[in-house]
Order: C-alpha cells, then sequence, then structure tokens
C-alpha cells in the first residue's frame, strides 16, 4: 500500500510538472552549429543560456552534425522542423545546399537567422555577423605585419576551400595588402579545419618558405595546429602564428611565444546576440533592412540593404590579457 | 546439454525456422524496436510529414547501396561513388551554366555517372586491378576534377523544374525520391533475385575461378556492376543536387563509408558470396529513423555514430553467437 501510495504521488507530480513545463509555452530557440565539439560554438551556447536566463521564456536546444557537412545540417533541421521549435538561428556549413531546407522551415512560420557563417538570402530573414569582414581582413595582416621586422615571407593556412566567412576575411585580407608593404604572401593553403591535416600543412609551408616569418590561421583549428607545428619544428621566434583562435586553446602557444598575438570576437556574445535576435523576432520584430533590432546588453543590430548585421570589432588577446580569457572561452 | 548430431549441409531447415532465423528477421526486429521507441520518445515521430521528412536522410544513399550491395555480393567494391556524386553534380552545373534545360541536367548528371562507372569498370574488370585500390584512386580523382572545376566558388541557381527531384512530392507525403526508392528496390530485388545475371553475382562472389569456369564472362558481369554503382550515383547526384539546389565540391562527403555501412548493416557478407536486397531496405529504414528519431531528441550526433557502430557490430555479431549455440 505505501509503495502504491507513494508510486502515486510520483505520477501526480510528475504530470503537474509536465503540464506546468506545457503551460509555461516556452520559445524554442535552436542554435545550430558547424558541428559540434567545437570550442568556439560550445562557448556560443553559453551566450545562448545565458541570453536564455536574461529572458526567462526561452528553451535552447544547441545542435548540430557531427561533422562539418551541409548533408547534416539539414538532416538537424528537418529534425528541428518536426519538433516544431519556434526559431533557428544558424552558422552555415554551405551557404547555399542548407537554403531550401531553411525556406521550408520558414514556410512553416519558423523565425530563421543565420550569424558566424551566413546562409543565402533565401533561405534566412537575417544575418548576424560577429564583425566586419573587412576589420577582420585588416586586423589579421596588422597582426603579422607588427611582428615582422624588414619584410618576410606569410602564408595564409585556413579552413576548407569552401568555408564561406574564411574566403571572405582572406579575400578581405588581400585587399589591404598594399598597405603592409612588409608582408609578402606567398600562400594559401587548407587544412579543412582538421587538426592533422593542418598540422601537416604548417610542416610543409615550413619546409617550401625557408623565409616564412609568419603564419595566418583564420581559424582556431589551424592556428593551434600551426602553432604546435612551430613549436615542434623548433621554429618559435623566427615564426609567428597569428590569426583568429580561442584563448583556451591558445594560451600555451602565446606563453611559449609561438604565437605573440591573435584576435577573435567573444563567442559568447555572438551566442548570446543571436539568441537575442531570434527572440525578438519571434516576439514581432521584422528584419528588413533599415530595422534596428535589439540584442540585450551588446546594443541593437542595425540591418543593411542585404539584412546583415555586423556585431562588434574583433579584439585581440596576448600575454597580457590571455591569462583572464582563458578560463571563460 | 547434448550436443546434437550435425545437420548434413544438403538438408533445408523448415523455410519457417530458416526465415527466423535469417538476418532480415534480425533487422526486421531492429527496426520495429527502432521504430516503437522513437514513437515513445518523441510525440513528433508520428507525423505523417516528419516521417516523410526523414526519408530524406537515407534515400539518395539507398539508392547507391542496392548497386553497391550487388558490386560487394560479386567480391568488389567502389568507393568513388560519393565523388562521383560529387562530379556529376559539378558536370550537371557546368551545363546549367551552358544554359541546359532540366531534362538535359538530368542526362547529364546519369550520363557522368555512367562514364565514371565505366572508367571504374575498365581498370577494375578489364585490367584486373583491384577495386579497393582502384577505387580509392578513382575517389581522388573524381572530387580532385570537382574542386579543379569549382575551387571555392559555387553552381546556384538550377531551374525550377529541377527542384522536382529533390523536393518534388509524388502524392500525398509520398516524395520523388522515395517512390524512386521503392522502385528501384524492386528492380534490384528482380535483378539479384530472378535473373541469372543475379545468380552470376552470387557465383563470382563465392568462387570467380569456379564461376569462370562454369560459363559465365566474369569480366563483364563484373564491369557491368561497376556500371550499375556508376549510374546510381549519377542518379543520386541528381536527387541531392535538386535538394540542395546547389553543387560545391564538397558535397556528399563521406557517404562512401555510410553506403558500405549500410550494405554491410544489411546483412552482405563483405567478403562477398551472400547477401540480399530486402536486407539492405531494412538497413536504410533502421539507420533513417535511428538519425532522425535521435535528432528529434536532440541527442548530439556523436552519440548517434557511437550508436550506429554498435548496432552494426551488434547484428553482425548476433548471428554468429546463435550459430555456435
Amino acid at each position: 500500500m505505501g509503495i502504491l501510495k507513494k508510486a502515486l504521488t510520483t505520477a501526480a507530480i510528475a504530470t503537474v510538472l509536465m503540464a506546468q513545463t506545457a503551460a509555461a509555452e516556452n520559445v524554442k530557440i535552436a542554435l545550430v552549429v558547424k558541428a559540434l565539439g567545437i570550442g568556439f560554438f560550445e562557448a556560443a551556447a553559453k551566450g545562448a543560456e545565458e541570453a536564455a536566463a536574461e529572458l526567462g521564456d526561452v528553451e535552447i536546444i544547441y545542435t548540430g552534425p557531427t561533422s562539418t557537412t551541409a548533408e547534416g545540417q539539414i538532416e538537424v533541421i528537418n529534425a528541428l522542423i518536426a519538433q516544431g521549435v519556434d526559431a533557428i538561428a544558424i552558422s552555415a556549413n554551405d551557404p547555399d545546399a542548407v537554403a531550401p531546407a531553411l525556406q521550408r522551415a520558414m514556410d512553416r512560420g519558423i523565425t530563421v537567422i543565420s550569424w558566424d557563417s551566413g546562409v543565402a538570402k533565401e533561405g534566412r530573414q537575417m544575418h548576424l555577423n560577429p564583425s566586419s569582414s573587412a576589420l577582420i581582413g585588416n586586423t589579421i595582416i596588422k597582426l603579422a605585419a607588427d611582428h615582422i621586422e624588414g619584410t618576410g615571407d606569410v602564408a595564409i593556412l585556413s579552413a576548407t576551400s569552401t568555408s564561406t566567412n574564411q574566403n571572405i576575411w582572406i579575400e578581405e585580407a588581400k585587399k589591404v595588402l598594399p598597405n603592409y608593404p612588409n608582408v609578402n604572401l606567398v600562400a594559401t593553403v587548407y587544412g579543412d579545419d582538421l587538426a592533422d591535416k593542418s598540422y601537416r600543412e604548417a610542416q610543409g609551408l615550413m619546409a617550401t618558405y625557408p623565409n616564412l616569418k609568419a603564419i595566418i590561421a583564420p581559424t582556431t583549428v589551424g592556428i593551434l595546429a600551426a602553432s604546435q607545428a612551430v613549436t615542434d619544428a623548433g621554429k618559435i621566434g623566427e615564426i609567428n602564428v597569428t590569426g583568429l583562435g580561442l584563448p583556451s586553446e591558445m594560451a600555451g602557444a602565446v606563453e611559449s611565444g609561438a604565437t605573440i598575438s591573435f584576435a577573435i570576437w567573444n563567442p559568447i556574445d555572438l551566442g548570446y546576440a543571436a539568441t537575442m535576435l531570434s527572440y525578438n523576432l519571434v516576439k514581432g520584430a521584422t528584419a528588413e533592412p533599415g530595422a534596428s533590432i535589439p540584442m540585450g546588453r551588446i546594443g541593437a543590430a542595425v540591418l543593411d540593404e542585404n539584412n546583415e548585421a555586423a556585431m562588434s570589432d574583433p579584439f585581440t588577446y596576448d600575454k597580457s590579457n590571455i591569462e583572464q580569457f582563458k578560463s571563460i572561452f | 546439454m547434448t550436443r546434437s548430431p550435425r545437420i548434413l549441409p544438403d538438408r533445408l531447415q523448415s523455410p519457417a525456422a530458416r526465415a527466423l532465423r535469417s538476418w532480415e528477421a534480425i533487422l526486421v526486429a531492429v527496426a520495429i524496436a527502432v521504430f516503437v521507441t522513437n514513437s515513445f520518445a518523441s510525440p513528433y515521430f508520428l507525423n505523417a510529414w516528419n516521417l516523410s521528412d526523414a526519408t530524406f536522410n537515407f534515400t539518395e544513399k539507398a539508392l547507391i547501396a542496392f548497386a553497391m550491395a550487388m558490386l560487394i555480393i560479386a567480391g568488389d567494391i567502389d568507393l568513388s561513388v560519393a565523388s562521383i556524386i560529387a562530379l556529376a553534380s559539378t558536370a550537371m552545373g557546368v551545363a546549367m551554366a551552358a544554359g541546359a534545360d532540366t531534362p538535359v541536367l538530368v542526362l547529364v548528371g546519369i550520363g557522368t555517372g555512367l562514364l565514371c562507372g565505366v572508367i571504374n569498370g575498365a581498370l577494375v574488370a578489364g585490367m584486373g586491378l583491384p577495386s579497393i585500390v582502384v577505387t580509392i584512386g578513382t575517389m581522388s580523382l573524381f572530387r580532385g576534377i570537382a574542386y579543379i572545376v569549382l575551387g571555392d566558388k559555387a553552381f546556384t541557381g538550377y531551374p525550377a523544374s529541377f527542384k522536382f527531384f529533390g523536393q518534388g512530392y509524388v502524392w500525398w507525403v509520398i516524395s520523388f525520391e522515395l517512390a524512386l526508392f521503392a522502385v528501384m528496390a524492386v528492380v534490384y530485388y528482380l535483378l539479384l533475385h530472378r535473373t541469372s545475371f543475379g545468380r552470376a553475382v552470387f557465383a563470382i562472389g563465392n568462387n570467380a575461378t569456379a564461376a569462370q569456369f562454369s560459363g559465365i564472362r566474369v569480366a563483364r558481369v563484373r564491369f557491368i556492376l561497376f556500371l550499375l554503382t556508376g549510374v546510381m550515383s549519377g542518379i543520386a547526384a541528381v536527387c541531392l543536387t535538386s535538394r540542395l539546389g546547389s553543387t560545391r565540391p564538397s558535397i556528399a562527403t563521406g557517404w562512401e563509408l555510410e553506403v558500405v555501412t549500410m550494405v554491410v548493416l544489411g546483412g552482405v557478407s563483405i567478403l562477398g558470396g551472400s547477401g540480399s536486397i530486402p536486407g539492405v531496405v531494412l538497413a536504410a529504414l533502421i539507420m533513417g529513423m535511428v538519425t532522425f528519431g535521435f535528432g528529434l531528441l536532440n541527442v548530439p550526433g556523436i552519440v548517434m555514430s557511437i550508436f550506429l557502430g554498435v548496432l552494426l557490430i551488434g547484428v553482425i555479431a548476433l548471428p554468429r553467437l546463435l550459430r555456435r549455440r
């Protein structure tokens, strides 16, 4: 009798709890990333949770495929459409391939925005750039130029040859090269955002270009692998690895001197801002050129003619501040 | 337990007992288990449109898996299928850029697949090179050509009528891809299990030399099998390109292993000589449902990979354990 009573009570409590959850009608926002298990996106998810805590009535679904493929993201999008989420905020592996699936999501009343790595215009309502591409392109070249005495060969180690944002940044970086006469860009290679391949590509660069002074890796996987390759080759002080990295992963390289400085925006802010924008769009804001949509503590996103907005400037990390940031993300 | 007398190899079990202990029976049980679990785990699973969406997870891969199953039964393998998709999709993109309309695009896609199959077939069946080496080579070659043509660019803007193959519906929730999957399942079932060509495939897989001496034109059969995988990859390329509405050289990356997984999970012996199309159909359904069901629960993809790996080892080990008893 006692056991039965307990079971009944538990069941009753469970029913009440479930009913409460259902009654709350949380706004379900899905944060879809390129692939799970990448530090940058884990930090963005943390930011999304911060936004959710601030807003109160938001449930964050942090998800993504195992490997960085468009096909994998489409499977994830289909599952999210089936669940009837309120918003999808995606960092896309391919701007075009995911567009048809996202269009279907919008047809079924789901708010769709892209952040970090964009989606073709017809596949989203707006896109949030972490920073402006021109500023990033300039920053990564400047970081390399600042620490070259005289002139020197510089090579770029990118992610995949189809990575949307890396390609834009490299394009912008090439535009500002005339402003940095001491930088001689000799090659762009692709490590596919795989640690082992990036490491080998960095080794290849060192072997091919004896006058190499800096490797610019505008990807968190690439910069880490390249700084490891430089360390292993005993070329600390000769070759400076810079680009875009995560403070937690780069702390060792900065301390050893393989990397003097690197830049990144704050992915926590990015996840936070993407969540705030999704929420405001679900609650009735309209994404149209010229619109200003609030992003909580970060300010407001002002949309350009392509419904794109920039969040903030990239931030430089070096020996002076790495200790402070490495525990954050 | 006393040891029962050995059953003479030429004596058949009763058909019912055989069916119950077959690989397909295990797969049916797994499929039902997955379906029921999913239905209870997520309130969104049992919904016609959602299930229809879920079929896109496996239809294209399954189309290739049918041809791949026959190839593996015959003792060969084709690891270039995903690269054939990339090349066929790129060729369609080039044709589109030159102004080709939908029927021409489809022909170009399938034609490119056929051509790739001819190359693989000529190297393996014609020159007698090992298929695994040849297709690892063509895997890099075909995708390499796609990368040379496209680099970091993409082909977009396929004609609206082209969308039908990957986004269109034949009737209610039955998508074109699902219908094609069903038709091809029947076609390949008949081809493998009801024709002399199918018997020849099994014979070659069990003993190619003996097959040769019994009058089977081994080289020709193997050549045709490579043509089939090429053509099926071309058809899959048409569907996938249409579904994505774009072409990039990284399209369908890693699919060759997923196709082979589907075939092996379907009970086809990786050493050749045995397997069935119904098994592959069931494996496709299981993989699709597991992927979708886990997606609905927002289970991280890596857990899904682990589950599929365990499932694969499980269904392979189970019959062996049962037999030992």
